[in-house]
């Protein structure tokens, strides 16, 4: 598979001075002009529902769901689970966050389809194998998983949206974060660069 | 017309779904224009050579709290009935830090890995499914360690609350603080230009 992803690469790669010059991936946009569009799209969330953005709950939502599936008693006896599942009469999958979290996978497609950057492949430093890049992602999720779960949010819930209302727990998360990120950037630097 | 508009029952839950789904497209836009999808450049934050993650975050943060302020102060939102995660101070800094670290590790946050996916990462979906694996361990874990997780309880509390300062003085500290880091972020990415030679992303 991968190698026909990179055929296919090549093929347009060869292309790209004649036919295919509108194939050519656009750069990425002014980091403050992005985040403006951002920070407008945080305050329509505030105005229009009176929340933020999120995106762990909908994972969480999809985890406590599939535990009562298999074991509903287990899933019963553990306040984490329940607090996802939510009461027997309405369906915990017609939730904000699951909406919202599909809106940012179409969304993500159509940005990304219209600047020719959807394309099949693995993000890593040059001096890093696939495979350890890959095990890195996992273990980097599961600790992303643990930690935004006992933080009660992520970067988009609680440093973005906590961050604009100016909620005291989510600055201490955000500073946090970049105190974890630089403290493990050191010892990770094969990974990236 | 009053808002947040969904507290004052101008739609029904039906309807606020479909604004979610829109609400993430948006988000999905935004966060894929930024390059927000791509593991490196989100990764290059902690190493000084592109401080897009910064900029970005820190220019939504302070648009939305400022539009915010803006509609508060002319009457528009109210401010008290838009959502405040309560403040479990010490469980919020271990899980700051361990969410900063894993974001080192795995190159993505939540947000950023639906995004990445999107645009066809394999790394993002490996990410994705080690998220889920983190949140299942989480919720095993859970009888053991709520005590913790409900550990120092501080309630809904802002900055200004906290510490008994005007709000409008806070807002505009954090465009300051922000200003600052502007500044800050493009002088280093210019001095670690010349120092690598390399481009930026």
């Amino acid at each position: 598979m991968t190698s026909i992803t990179k055929i296919l690469t090549h093929a347009f790669e060869k292309d790209e001075g004649h036919v295919h010059i509108n194939m050519k991936e656009k750069p990425y946009s002014n980091p403050y002009l992005v985040g403006v569009g951002l920070g407008l799209v945080l305050l329509a969330a505030f105005v229009i529902m009176g929340r933020g953005l999120g995106a762990s709950g909908a994972l969480s939502t999809a985890v406590a769901v599939t535990v009562n599936k298999v074991a509903p008693e287990h899933a019963a006896q553990n306040n984490f689970y329940k607090e996802y599942v939510g009461d027997e009469n309405a369906n915990p999958l017609m939730d904000w966050l699951i909406f919202q979290t599909l809106g940012v996978l179409v969304g993500g497609f159509i940005s990304g389809t219209i600047s020719h950057r959807v394309k099949k492949e693995i993000e890593k430093g040059p001096r890093i194998s696939t495979k350890m890049r890959l095990i890195y992602a996992f273990v980097g999720g599961g600790l992303l998983g643990y930690g935004a779960k006992l933080a009660r949010g992520c970067m988009s819930g609680q440093a973005l949206s906590g961050g604009a209302v100016l909620n005291l727990g989510s600055w201490a998360f955000m500073m946090m974060v970049f105190v974890g990120g630089y403290a493990a950037a050191y010892f990770l630097r094969r990974q990236w660069i | 017309m009053n808002a947040p508009f969904f507290k004052f029952d101008y739609f029904s839950t039906d309807v606020s779904l479909i604004i979610a789904f829109a609400i993430g497209i948006a988000f999905g836009i935004a966060l894929e224009k930024g390059g927000f999808g791509r593991a490196t450049i989100l990764a290059s934050q902690f190493y000084f050579t592109n401080m897009r993650v910064l900029k970005v975050m820190f220019t939504a943060i302070v648009t939305a709290m400022l539009g915010l302020y803006f509609l508060s102060v002319i009457g528009f939102v109210d401010l008290s009935l838009v959502y405040l995660t309560q403040t479990n101070m010490l469980p919020m800094v271990v899980g700051g830090l361990v969410a900063g670290v894993g974001f080192v590790i795995g190159g993505y946050c939540p947000g950023t890995s639906m995004v990445a996916i999107a645009t066809g990462k394999i790394d993002a979906v490996v990410y994705v499914l080690g998220m889920i694996f983190g949140i299942f361990v989480f919720g095993e874990m859970f009888p053991s360690i709520e005590n913790f997780f409900n550990s120092g309880f501080m309630g809904s509390v802002t900055i200004p609350s906290y510490f008994n300062l005007s709000y409008g003085l806070v807002v505009f500290l954090v465009v300051l603080m922000a200003l600052g880091a502007f500044a800050a972020a493009e002088w280093g990415e210019k001095k670690m230009a010349a120092k690598t030679g390399k481009e930026k992303l």
